[in-house]
Order: structure tokens, then sequence, then C-alpha cells
């Protein structure tokens, strides 16, 4: 059963300082201004431990995010990234604005089901389908918190909330399926209440080149906690069910992992890391297969199952920056040599418009 | 029906010839080909030293509906809408009774053989073309023999005219981009049609042309608009554009994306010095604009009025995060999809607040295409100087039209990049607060993603905040960051492009007008100085209004607001900011989508005068 999300790591097992020499301390955020127990800290604290895990420059990184509860947490974590606090559902579109101007950066988006499912559900769609290259975090909980808890468009139907004067009558959006459709090639699913693969997954979805779409149920302990919601604290412990379980190895630590043979399948990664995934054999999910990825979704939908774990995974896309062919300068850093043309063309221009 | 006996029943008596000033009107269907036809016409002339200005008046449909191509020629130099014709080419047989009810006394008719219609007018002079005959003799693909028809009425009118067909071969050159077969194909069938009509018309109409002594078009370019803007977006350094199709903002975007990857591939690395992404929507467009104007990049998009309208809660956080970002509104009719194909100036006030709550842009208005390239580049400049969103107001009269222009200016200043610290910057100050009015100018210093230094990191938000981009409810912070951005529009007001301005000695009527209405105002002026009317013209080129506007008002008597609108916005505008000067200020709007003529202008300006 995994932790408590109000628990923290073990600290005493880490260095003090990590690859690049940077303290935890130099991760950390604002105070959370969220309910007491709310799901998206405990995936802010992930956030923190993966971006440290792997060595990520704060300043290399820009956090995005919407508007609602989720889109709050950006503060909530390394205080030394720029970041963004855009409108409702867009996201997205500035994150590719953002990201097309430095395409060198880092990007961790978080935003929440009402924000991606909802208002946004054009631009998720949209930035998937253009690979841009960003750790996009859905902080699931099925319900609007800051307006005082109605339905969002991944609540379960039929369900029930306090201040809701009907039950819902729609069926949810699962943004995971709506992702692979949309051609992503990074999907997961995962619980608030398992930091540790929420962590592990942050790091792989670091190591992808696109769009990582990581689905993760984050309860709303004020307005959507009963032990029936699917979002829940009690739900996502009580069905949780690992599809797969994988290691993510990061490039410099190749030389130090040693796997047995016949066990593991190992996926390169962009960055040169590793995706170890158990021995497939056993029954468990191969999320190198799409057909395999949507049918376990709709097996899911169909039975209520709640699965978590790495769902898909597709690095063949390339990237927009790579579509674009952005070079190694971002288009922000380019000297006026380089972005003015020179007078002699316009002169030329000229004369052929005589 | 035989062209000599209509020559014998219509012959007016013997008139004056007519030389260099009348206006040509085509009548086509949409998607006929026509457009290459009239584009060699305009061109012809050009390259004869005449000045000349076309005007395509065109239905929101692919194919089928009617069209129509104005040609005015203007030995004066006056290039504004006519609103009648001298010369009538009626290739549409489903507006030719309409286009000759049209057509001036004493007009050239002009129109194909098998045209099933009553020459119902004694007044004008008819020439029939055989259209069907010569085309079909034409040495082209079968497909293409629809197309090449209207090279018919370009060898007849050439021959009516006397436009030489030198100047018509070089014309098509440029047209085709010097594809010898094509222009050898169409050059064939203009000539075969000069040649019929030698053989076969009696010219008895006045209008021909005839070259200047001294050209009046030496050294001068032909372009519309949208492609003037693009290119000064090319030469303003613009790194990343996103873009939605809307008609008529369109070939703003099909400019860039042709002249971007000819001018701005490294030439060291062979990569785009640029990105350009087609949204899903105006909303999104402008999200990626602001994501990446606030990542450093000369970020912009080009849209229209309902793109304006998606694009308002964006607009609204663009100018509150304080975020650079360039967006070109090609402004057509109004209100909702209105007519999409038509142009106005009914955006204005939209532009000047758009934002939820107290939101006050800056707006460029560029009164011809050499000021689309000017503030081409210039908006960069000037939103990245004020770190906020800078609107440009086009409209589609500008932007789709073909315009006799001075050639384009290389940019006389360097890029300015505003006010950006970098980790040097940041390591000397020892750290710097976002929104802090260093300078009273109301512009704080920024600091752009990925910038190498602990320090530099800040919040960039829509929510309330302080000087250090931190969260704040506080009413003081409220306060003062609404005071400081008032501040930067005062500024705006000073840096933005100051009003053009002729001011007559002793006149007592003021006008003040912009963008495409400039070019009947500037030709009403002269009609009302023939009839002793003394006149001053204003023409601001962006908003926040200049302080000059106030003392053009405050010089005259009464000051009429010339403008393509309903509800007269730019009027409202210049009222509002000088109330106490109010009463004097008065209305000269129009709204019935076609751009304005110097007939309308001079003569509503004399009634309400009266």
């Amino acid at each position: 059963m995994p932790p408590l999300p109000s628990m923290p790591p073990p600290a005493a097992a880490k260095p003090a300082v990590n690859a690049i020499g940077l303290g935890k301390t130099d991760y950390k955020g604002l105070e959370s201004t969220l309910c007491n127990g709310c799901g998206h800290d405990a995936i802010s604290a992930s956030i923190i431990e993966a971006c440290y895990e792997y060595g990520i420059q704060p300043e290399k990184l820009i956090k995005l995010s919407g508007i609602g509860c989720s889109s709050k947490s950006p503060a909530y974590f390394l205080n030394r990234s720029h970041a963004f606090n855009t409108l409702h559902g867009r996201m997205p579109s500035v994150a590719t604005g953002a990201l097309m101007a430095n395409h060198l950066v880092n990007a961790v988006a978080v935003s929440g089901d009402g924000d991606t499912g909802s208002i946004g559900l054009s631009q998720f769609k949209n930035v998937v389908r253009r690979n841009v290259e960003m750790v996009y975090i859905i902080e699931n909980n099925g319900v609007y918190g800051l307006t005082k808890g109605q339905f969002s468009a991944t609540a379960d139907l039929g369900q029930e909330l306090k201040h809701q004067p009907r039950p819902n009558e729609m069926p949810p959006i699962d943004l995971c399926l709506e992702a692979i459709i949309s051609d992503c090639g990074f999907v997961a699913r995962s619980f608030a209440g398992d930091p540790k693969q929420v962590r592990m997954l942050i790091k792989a979805a670091f190591a992808h080149r696109g769009t990582a779409i990581l689905d993760i149920i984050s309860p709303c302990v004020t307005f959507n906690n009963k032990d029936d919601s699917s979002k829940s604290y009690a739900w996502g412990r009580s069905h949780g069910e690992v599809v797969n379980d994988f290691t993510f190895v990061l490039p410099r630590e190749q030389i130090t992992v040693d796997y047995k043979e016949g066990e593991t399948r190992e996926v390169t990664m962009h960055d040169g890391g590793s995706i170890m995934l158990q021995k497939l054999d056993s029954g468990k999910h191969d999320p190198t297969d799409r057909a395999a990825a949507i049918r376990l979704l709709e097996d899911a939908r169909l039975k209520q199952r709640f699965v978590t774990g790495l769902i898909y995974l597709d690095q063949s896309r390339p990237s927009l920056a790579e579509v674009e062919r952005l070079g190694d300068v971002p288009l922000s850093l380019l000297p006026e040599a380089k972005t003015r043309p020179a007078r002699a063309t316009l002169d030329k221009l000229m004369a052929s418009m005589k | 029906m035989s062209t000599v006996e209509h020559e014998v029943a219509q012959t007016p008596t013997e008139r004056a010839a007519v030389v260099n000033d009348f206006t040509i009107m085509v009548g086509t269907k949409n998607g006929s080909g026509s457009q290459t036809a009239n584009a060699t016409i305009l061109r012809a002339l050009f390259k004869m030293g005449l000045p000349v200005s076309g005007k395509n008046l065109f239905p929101s449909n692919i194919q089928g509906l009617p069209t129509w191509y104005s040609v005015r020629v203007s030995a004066d130099g006056w290039i504004a809408r006519r609103d009648s014709a001298e010369l009538t080419i009626a290739m549409n047989q489903t507006t030719a009774v309409e286009d000759l009810a049209r057509l001036a006394p004493g007009g050239a008719f002009l129109y194909p053989d098998d045209t099933k219609m009553a020459l119902s007018r004694t007044d004008v002079i008819y020439y029939p073309m055989p259209v069907k005959k010569l085309s079909q003799a034409a040495d082209v693909d079968p497909k293409l023999k629809s197309y090449i028809a209207n090279m018919v009425y370009v060898g007849v009118l050439s021959w009516l005219l006397t436009i030489d067909l030198a100047d018509i071969e070089s014309a098509l050159a440029w047209q085709f981009r010097n594809k010898t077969k094509a222009v050898a194909t169409n050059m064939a069938v203009v000539n075969a049609a000069y040649e019929w009509a030698g053989l076969n018309l009696k010219k008895t109409d006045p209008y021909r042309v005839e070259r200047l002594p001294e050209s009046k078009t030496e050294g001068m370019i032909m372009v519309d608009g949208n492609m003037a803007a693009a290119l000064g977006s090319v030469y303003g350094g613009v790194t990343f554009v996103a873009w939605y199709p809307i008609t008529p903002a369109t070939s703003l975007a099909d400019g860039l994306n042709e002249y971007l990857p000819r001018l701005r591939t490294d030439a060291e690395t062979g990569k785009p010095t640029y990105a350009i992404v087609q949204s899903e929507d105006e909303l999104a467009a402008l999200g990626m604009v602001l994501g990446a104007g606030w990542a450093g990049a000369r970020a912009m998009t080009s849209t229209s009025g309902p793109g304006i309208s998606l694009m308002a809660e964006f607009s609204g956080l663009g100018y509150f995060a304080e975020i650079p970002a360039v967006i070109w509104d090609v402004t057509r009719m109004g209100p909702s999809t209105g007519l999409p194909t038509r142009v106005s100036q009914g955006d204005l006030l939209k532009l000047y607040f758009l934002g939820h709550g107290d939101t006050k842009q800056v707006v460029l208005m560029p009164g011809d295409v050499y000021e689309c390239f000017e503030f081409g580049w210039k908006s960069f400049d000037i939103a990245e100087r004020l770190q906020t969103p800078v609107f440009v107001a086009s409209d589609l009269d500008i932007g789709m039209n073909q315009w006799m222009s001075k050639p384009f200016d290389y940019p006389d200043m360097p890029l300015d990049r505003g006010k950006v610290l970098n980790a040097a910057d940041l390591e000397r100050l020892g750290g710097f607060a976002r929104y802090k009015d260093v300078d009273g100018d109301g512009i704080g210093y920024r600091t752009l993603p990925g910038t190498d230094h602990p320090l530099a990191a800040y919040f960039a938000r829509g929510t309330g905040h302080n000087e250090k981009a931190s969260y704040s409810e506080r009413p003081d912070d409220w306060v003062r960051n609404l005071e400081r951005l008032d501040r930067k529009h005062e500024t705006a007001r000073k840096i933005c492009p100051q009003p053009v301005v002729d001011e007559v000695e002793g006149a007592e009527i003021g006008i003040i007008g912009y963008g495409s209405a400039t070019p009947a105002i500037d030709e009403a002026r002269a009609i009302l100085a023939k009839k002793g009317v003394k006149t001053s013209f204003l023409r601001p080129r962006a908003l926040p209004l200049a302080e000059s506007v106030n003392e053009f008002v405050a010089r005259h008597k009464r000051v009429y607001v010339v403008e393509l609108s309903q509800h007269a916005q730019l009027c409202d505008l210049v009222r509002l900011e000088m109330p106490e000067m109010a009463a004097k200020v008065l209305p000269l709007n129009l709204c019935d989508g076609l751009p304005l003529t110097a007939r309308w202008v001079s003569e509503s300006l004399l009634a309400r005068e009266h």
C-alpha cells in the first residue's frame, strides 16, 4: 500500500547535494496555500524530488500553469525557476510559444482536470499533437475547487457532490486515452498517494523528447474525497493497480546499475537515460504497444479499474522544436545580425517591386 | 450584333479626349482568373509612369459569385476609390445589366460578344469582344482556356486606351515571375485581341492614356499592405509567428511564410532564425505569442475582428503581466461575421480597450503600405520598450489592395530590446523587482527565462501582484500597480509614432482621419480648396492619441473626424480625450463596406457646413 502523501520521503538516504551541486532547498518553493492534505502538495513535493534527483538546474526550467487549484502549485516548488501562471485552459499555447522562443529550457506544466479536460481540451489535444517538449502534469481530482465543488469533465458518471443539485449526468473524459489518440509519445497515470511512482514517472518524462502527459489522481480533501469517488484517497489506495514496474536510470547512472539479463527490457530515452521495464511475460502491460495501451484503458473504464504506471511510450515522433529545425541558440537570444537581414536584401526586394 | 451597328446608332458627338484620368471597372466571377489580367493592366499603367490604384471588391466566396476590380488612373496622383467608372468590362453575364446601368454617361462598355443582354442605354459606347473565339484559338491546356480568356480584354483595352504592349508584356513577366512560357501564351492572346480590335473596332470614346513627359511612378514600388507588413516584420527581427487563417489577414501570414525562409535562414547553420506555427484558433495564437514574448522572442500574430474577439482575455493578460507582443488587426466589416471581404475601421475602440477590467492598449495606425512596412518593424521596438501588447490597426483596403509607394526605407535604428537584465546585471545589482518603476516611465525591468542567475526568476501572472511579482491582494499594491500602468500609457503617448499634420493658414475647419480613409481625405481637401474651403488635416498614427491632437483641435473652430465606422469610434475617442472641446468635434462617418470616396467626404463635409 502506498504511503500517505503527507509522509515525507526518507531524507537521510540522500546525499546533501545532487549531481550539479545543489541541495534540496535550492528546489523549494513558497509555502502552499492549498488545503491541508491536498493531493497537489504531494505532487509538488514529488516534482521537487524528481528535479533534485535528475539534477535539473532550476534556472534552466520554466514552470507553467493555467488557472485553478492545481495551477497555483507552481508557486510551491522551484522558486529559482521562471514561472507563468496563465489563463484558464490556455497554458498549452503559452508553453508552446515559450518553448519556441527558448527550446533549450526544461518545462514543467501543471494543470487540472477542469483546466485541461473542460475549458482547455482543444489546447491540450493540440499541444500533444504538436509534441511540444514538456512535462505536462494533470492534477486530476474530478472537481472544481476554487469555485467550490462543481463537476469537471473527469468526474464519475452518477457521482454525487455536496454542492451539486443532481448526480453527474455525463461520462468522464479519460485524459490518457485522449493523449494517446492524439499521438502523445509518453502517457502515464499515477496517484498522488504513491510519491515513489510519481517521482519515477516525472524523471522519465524529463528524458522524453516531446509532450509527456502525466494524469495524476490527486484527491481534493475538501470537495471530492468520499470513499466511493474514484478521485479519493481511499479509492486510490484500495483500487490502485500498478500495471508495470519500471525504473528510470539517468545517463550518468548507467554504469553503476546492474540488471540481470532476461529480467528487464531497456528502452533508451533521448537524453541517454533508460527506462528499465520489468519483464513483461508476467502479464504486465507493455507500454510500447499502442493497441495494448488503448485496450488497457478501455478495459479499466469498463471494469472501473484504477490502473497506474507507464501506459504508453513512443519516442519516434519529432518534437515541435525538431520539426521547426531550431538551432543551437534559442530564438530569443539570436543577435540582431541574425534577425535583421542586411540592407542590400531590402534594396533588391524594392527593385523587384517596381 | 455587329460593332458597326452600335457605332452607327450610338456614336456620341465628338468629345475632347480624356487623358490619364478615368476609372476602369471590371466585372467578373470570383475564381475565374481575372486577377492576373487586372493586375497586369494596373502594373502596365504603373510602368508607363501613370499613378494608379487598384481595388478588388470581392465576395466571401471561392468561386462563382460576382466580383469587381477597379483601376483608377489619375495623372494628378489621386488614389482614392471613385464611385463611378468611365470604362466597364462586363465579363460576368450575371451582373452585366447592373454594370451597364452604373457606367458613367458617355462611358465605354466592353463585353463578350456572346453576352445575352439588352444594350439598353444610348448614352454609352459599346465594344463587343470575341472572347470565346480568341481564347479558343489560344495555344494552352484546354483547362486554362477560361482563365486565359481574360487576356482578351487586356488586349482590347490596350488598343482602346493606347497602352503600350511592351508595358503589358513587362507587367505579365512581373506577374508570372518571368516564367517565359506563361508570359508568352498570355501575351499571344493579348496580341491577338489587340490586333483584332485594330481591325474591327472603331474608337469613339474619349479615354486614353499617354506616357507623361516625366514619369510620376519612377522609382516607386507597388505592393499590398499585408505583404508590406510581413516584410516590415521580417526586418524588425520577428522570431516567432503564430496565426490562424482569416480573411483579410491571411495574406500577411502568407507573406511571412514567403519571405522568412528567403531572408531569415542562417547562412552559417542553414537553420531558420524564426518559427511559424499555425495555431488551432486565434485564442491559442495570442497565447503562443505571449508565451514567446515572455521568453524573449519578438513574437507576432495577424488576424481580423473575430480573431481579435477571441484574443480579448489574453490581451488583458498581456497588458497586466506586461508582455511584449505584436498583433495585426487587418480590419474587416462587423458586427459578427459581418462582411468578411469588405473594409471597415470598426475595431478601433475594441482594440484600445481590449481586455476585461481597466485595460488600455497601445494601437498603431498605419496610413499606407509604406507605414505598414515601417510599423512592421517599429512595433517590435515599441512592444519590447513598453513591455506590452502592441496592436496594429490596418484594414482590408490597405492590406489586400495594391498601392503605389516610395520604396521602403531600411530601419534607421538598431533593434530596441527594451529593459532586459542579464546574469551580469543581476550580479551587479544584487537582484531586481520586476514591477518596480525605477526610471519613472512606468516600465519595470524584466529577465528572460533561462537566465543563468539564482535571482533571475520571477512569477508572471494575471493575478494581483506587488513590485516583486509576488501574489498580492493588498489594496495599496493594487493601486500602485495600476497607477504605474497608467504612467506607462503616458510614456506610450510620447514614444509612439506622432500624428502627421498638414495645417493650412487661415483654415477654420480641421479634419482628423486615419488609415485607409487618408486618400479620400487628401483628395477631398483639394476639391474643397478649389471651392474656397480651407481645411487642415491631422492623421493620428497611434493610440493613445498624441498631445498634439488636443492642440490641433484647439486651433480649429470645427473638427470633422472622417472614418469608416457606424458609431464614429475615433470621433468618440477624441471627444473622450478632450471633453472640454467635445462639442466642436464632429463625426463624418460612413459604414457601407467600401473604401471612402473623395466625393462623399467633400460633399458630406459641405453639407454639414451649410
